[in-house]
């Protein structure tokens, strides 16, 4: 055995020290339930190689960053997600948001449209509006972006299984201001997989739908080459309860689903993996997030570049966007989920994102009141100028707890990956419902060690407030949208040339019949007013329906 | 017997009328042998039409309730109105249950044209053959037929289940492990037709080859027990286990056989009945725990045996010799 | 020995928000009580069909989707019609206080929101029906 190095003796002797002292009676572990130490030295590093590892910002592997300058040259986006009631009022609401400085915008639909229904369809009854805007034709998408010019913003659509018609219906509004879709710029969500996995916002089974995206991904590379194809969401595996390490896994797991499903669909691997990007979310264990942000960088760019074999550098970079965890919030005591908010923003930005929604207080209550939404906008606008972490470049680089993170987390993806190989890829992993019972039991451990009071969240399960009155405005939604939106649906199909209607239905459901690229037949449909849900029932009966396995 | 008490006539009333709550509630006084259970039961047992059971039974996993909502679905384009009861395991530990086959028969046809029931094993021995027997039996009297009667997996409740059906479908998936161990699990004696799901997937006809040759090694033959292959998730195969199944059906209400194949029920079912209401008997009888406590006491103390006390037992003590 | 608790966990509505409902599920069951889960998208119609066919004690609901006006007068409505409108209806999501006000009025039980402790709900849900059976 080599001789002892005099740090490492220190280290022996220190571990003898603080063997002695007296811990405070907590969990000593992340979020995630990973064992941290009480002391991170250059022994846990032992491997560490710089260039490898770490190299620099704009360089592969790209854990310190995606590009050279970072954000001296330019800010991430504050791109607050956000949309309700009838399109007017999702209108009035990001003008709003645009006047105070935000730079892209979110839409957030409700769950008819998220589920392919109009409006006016039996099952829309009571969700009309409620989480989000009513889009059931491109007269909405008409409404909601008049007077913003989409030559000039970026637009982000959390969008799954109808992503397609969405884009196309945001194509068509383009079209009407007169800009060209090789100009459009923005993301559609589109990912399915963690729809299956966590979300369960599906329509159509997995193989038809993993069809539609790879028929966007070739379209959108001719068609709107500046638009981001899949926004591949680890957000909603973490919402669903997952860890840490389950939401980097999966998550990446899925992106690499797609980027197979491409190459298998005949396309190369870099016209189109440019465009996929990412979207996580940041929970309340600041440096966990922040190793996860720095692993999953990493990761992705290892995997394009040598088992994609993919050449465009462009390809091996992740870009994402942060949204801080909704399910971090508390109901009780809502005021402090500003700080919480806070500290998760603080992390995503740490971690190098490109864009970050911060959550507004009320959110565990109902939808946020604009005075909620203006404070959440300004938590970002104060990291940015104030709190002076945006001047250097990943500025955690070096510590020995962050980077044996960094690689602790690595490695447990690299398990998770080798796992769902064994399984026989994500899809056949979702049909016997891997992921799922991962994380209904990471969800309900956390929820134990909550109750059981071995891990505390203020104002929940300890400093709690008796008799507390929850005094806080909400944002309510008036019946009258549902009925506003079921009239205006009702004029819609009166008022439009239905024989044009059916003629393109029927070119549809041809072209799923075929096979060929689905994407210009929705284009045509929404061009004369086909309705959402007309256009998705065509497909539900070409496909069929996906149907909750629920997985315990 | 002591006669149906009046609100239990009534309910009695509403039941024969066809009101599937009244099912609901007759269903839950036999799974928990409330007061009265039994004068119902034989009220039941006076209207049955011996409606025809499928047990469909096979490791966890298998697509069971998908297989089961495949089958139901297709007897009810039939015309027939179909009754199902799904039986998931009691947590040994908590006494609870998660019912969760349900969800797994979500097509829209069966949900609203089939009568669901699920069941949970609650552990007493004998107890879930017994109860899902009279589940049944209240499902047959209301006019369910056929009735599907779905068991998860290994152990004891699916032999139970089996005991109580005319046909057994016992479901294996390519990836539960092959044949061999099907058969250590004593799924072979139970089979009337195998059904070899997700049949899409490698393995499958290594799986079905293997069962085939462990079925030629059974002594009576006078069954060939029918392996089909289906894909529950995507409907295929369902037609030719059907067809499995009804010809199954056809070999024992054949003449002579069925005769013998309905004593046989009638039989198993007294047995049954018989042993598990001594030993119910047994254990309400005052001053038993007393008398075991006593024995319980001389076999520590090495007086007697275990095997003397059983004599003791059940000739001085319970005049039962 | 007292009978099981039995109890239908439900998810009405088009969200997919199923974490809460899964947790509660499972310690429902950890509180020793028979739980039958409906799975997603369910209608108020196909819930009520469950409820009526596993003979329940308590429906309970999530809804994250803003929904849960509709949701649950639908539900109670249709238990009412078909004669069952012993069974407790309760449940939890994002629900204003306003509206859960309004819902109490309308016969729903108590309503949880984000954060409460699974063991409140089990509680809450055996001391409801203990009561109603002793009735």
């Amino acid at each position: 055995m080599a001789k002892k190095t005099a740090s490492q003796s220190d280290q022996e002797a220190f571990q003898e020290k603080v063997k002695t002292c007296k811990f405070r009676d907590v969990l000593y572990e992340t979020i995630s339930g990973d064992e941290v130490k009480v002391l991170y030295t250059p022994e846990d590093l032992e491997d560490f190689d710089y260039q490898r590892d770490l190299g620099y910002p704009g360089e592969f592997p790209y854990t310190r960053g995606v590009h050279t300058d970072m954000y001296r040259g330019r800010l991430w986006t504050m791109r607050q997600f956000s949309g309700f009631g009838t399109p007017e009022d999702t209108n009035k609401r990001y003008k709003f948001l645009l006047e105070q400085g935000q730079t892209g915008l979110s839409v957030a639909f409700d769950m008819a449209t998220i589920m392919g229904y109009d409006s006016d369809h039996p099952r829309a009854r009571g969700e009309v509006g409620r989480c989000g805007v009513a889009v059931s034709s491109l007269a909405d998408m008409e409404t909601i972006f008049d007077g913003i010019p989409l030559d000039k913003i970026s637009t982000s659509m959390t969008i799954n299984a109808p992503a397609a018609m969405l884009l196309c219906f945001y194509i068509a509004v383009g079209e009407k201001q007169g800009v060209d879709s090789k100009l459009l710029t923005g993301t559609i969500q589109n990912d399915i997989l963690k729809e299956y996995i966590a979300q369960k916002s599906w329509i159509f089974p997995p193989e038809p739908s993993m069809r539609i995206i790879t028929d966007i991904m070739a379209f959108a590379a001719e068609e709107v080459p500046r638009w981001n194809t899949i926004s591949i969401s680890g957000y909603h595996i973490r919402e669903a309860g997952s860890t840490a390490a389950q939401e980097l896994a999966f998550t990446l797991a899925d992106g690499f689903a797609y980027v197979e499903a491409g190459i298998a669909a005949g396309l190369d691997v870099d016209t189109f993996a440019p465009r996929l990007s990412h979207f996580f979310n940041a929970h309340l264990d600041f440096f966990e997030e922040i190793a996860k942000y720095r692993a999953a960088r990493r990761i992705w760019a290892r995997h394009m570049r040598e088992k994609y074999k993919a050449k465009n550098p462009r390809s091996w970079l992740m870009r994402f966007h942060t949204q801080t965890a909704g399910c971090s919030l508390t109901s009780q005591q809502p005021e402090n989920n500003i700080i919480r908010t806070a500290y998760e923003a603080l992390s995503a930005v740490l971690g190098g994102t490109q864009s970050l929604h911060t959550n507004s207080m009320d959110e565990t209550l109902a939808l946020p009141t604009e005075k909620a939404v203006l404070i959440a906008l300004r938590t970002q606008q104060i990291i940015a100028s104030e709190s002076g972490v945006a001047n250097t470049i990943d500025p955690l680089a070096g510590s020995y707890y962050v980077e044996s993170f960094t690689n602790r987390l690595e490695e447990q993806a690299e398990e998770y990956f080798q796992k769902i190989e064994d399984l026989g890829g994500v899809i056949k992993a979702i049909e016997v419902g891997f992921f799922q019972k991962e994380i209904a039991d990471a969800a309900y451990r956390y929820q134990k060690e909550i109750e059981e009071k071995r891990r505390i969240i203020v104002g929940l399960n300890d400093f709690v407030l008796p008799d507390e009155k929850v005094e806080i405005d909400v944002l309510r939604i008036s019946p009258q949208v549902e009925k506003r939106q079921i009239e205006k649906l009702a004029k819609l199909r009166a008022e439009r040339d239905n024989g044009e209607v059916e003629r393109t239905l029927k070119e549809l459901r041809k072209s799923a019949n075929e096979g060929s690229n689905l994407l210009p037949r929705i284009l045509v449909c929404t061009r004369c007013y086909a309705t959402l849900g007309e256009i998705i029932q065509v497909l539900r009966e070409e496909f069929g329906e996906y149907k909750d396995p629920a997985y315990f | 017997m002591a006669p149906v008490s009046s609100n239990r006539q009534e309910l009695l009333k509403r039941f024969f009328g066809g009101d599937r709550l009244a099912l609901s509630r007759v269903i839950s006084i036999i799974e928990n042998e409330r007061d009265g259970y039994r004068e119902i039961l034989a009220s039941l047992y006076a209207n049955s039409h011996k409606a025809f059971r499928i047990g469909v039974t096979g490791p966890p996993g298998a697509g069971k309730s998908t297989l089961v909502s495949r089958l139901a679905r297709y007897y009810l384009q039939s015309e027939l109105s179909v009754g199902i009861i799904a039986v998931d395991p009691t947590s040994p530990f908590s006494g609870g249950a998660l019912l969760g086959d349900r969800v797994r028969m979500q097509d829209e046809g069966v949900q609203s044209g089939a009568f669901i029931r699920s069941m949970a094993t609650r552990g007493s021995v004998g107890g879930l053959a017994q109860a899902s027997r009279g589940v049944a039996l209240a499902m047959d009297a209301f006019g369910k037929e056929p009735i599907i009667l779905e068991t998860v997996g290994v152990g004891q409740s699916e032999l139970d289940i089996a005991n109580s059906a005319d046909t057994t479908v016992v479901v294996l998936v390519p990836e539960s492990g092959d044949g061999i161990q099907a058969m250590k699990a004593g799924l072979m004696e139970i089979a009337d037709v195998f059904c070899v799901n997700k049949a899409d997937r490698e393995g499958a006809e290594a799986l079905c080859r293997e069962i085939a040759v462990i079925c030629e090694m059974r002594s009576d033959r006078s069954w060939e027990i029918p392996i089909v292959q289906t894909v529950a998730t995507r409907n295929e195969g369902t037609e030719e286990l059907v067809r499995a199944i009804e010809s199954h059906r056809e070999f024992i209400t054949e003449g002579e056989r069925y005769h013998l194949h309905l004593r046989q029920q009638i039989r198993s079912d007294l047995q049954e009945l018989l042993e598990r209401e001594i030993s119910m008997r047994l254990q309400f009888r005052n001053g038993f725990e007393e008398l075991l406590e006593k024995q319980v006491g001389r076999i520590e103390s090495g007086e007697i045996s275990p095997y003397e006390a059983v004599d003791i037992l059940l000739g001085k003590e319970l005049k039962l010799q | 020995m007292a009978e099981k608790i039995r109890v239908l966990v439900g998810k009405p509505g088009l969200d997919g928000h199923d974490r809460g409902a899964k947790v509660v599920a499972r310690a429902l069951r950890d509180g020793g009580m028979e739980v039958i889960y409906t799975g997603l998208h369910q209608t108020p119609e196909m819930i009520v069909e469950a409820a009526l066919q596993e003979d329940v004690d308590v429906v309970a609901l999530s809804i994250l989707s803003g929904a849960h006006m509709t949701m649950f007068s639908r539900v109670l409505e249709l238990l009412k019609e078909n004669g069952a409108d012993h069974i407790l209806v309760t449940g939890g999501g994002i629900i204003p206080e306003e509206d859960i006000k309004a819902l109490g009025e309308m016969g729903v039980g108590r309503l949880f929101g984000p954060g409460t402790p699974t063991d409140e709900i089990v509680e809450y849900i055996r001391g409801a029906v203990e009561e109603a059976r002793a009735k």
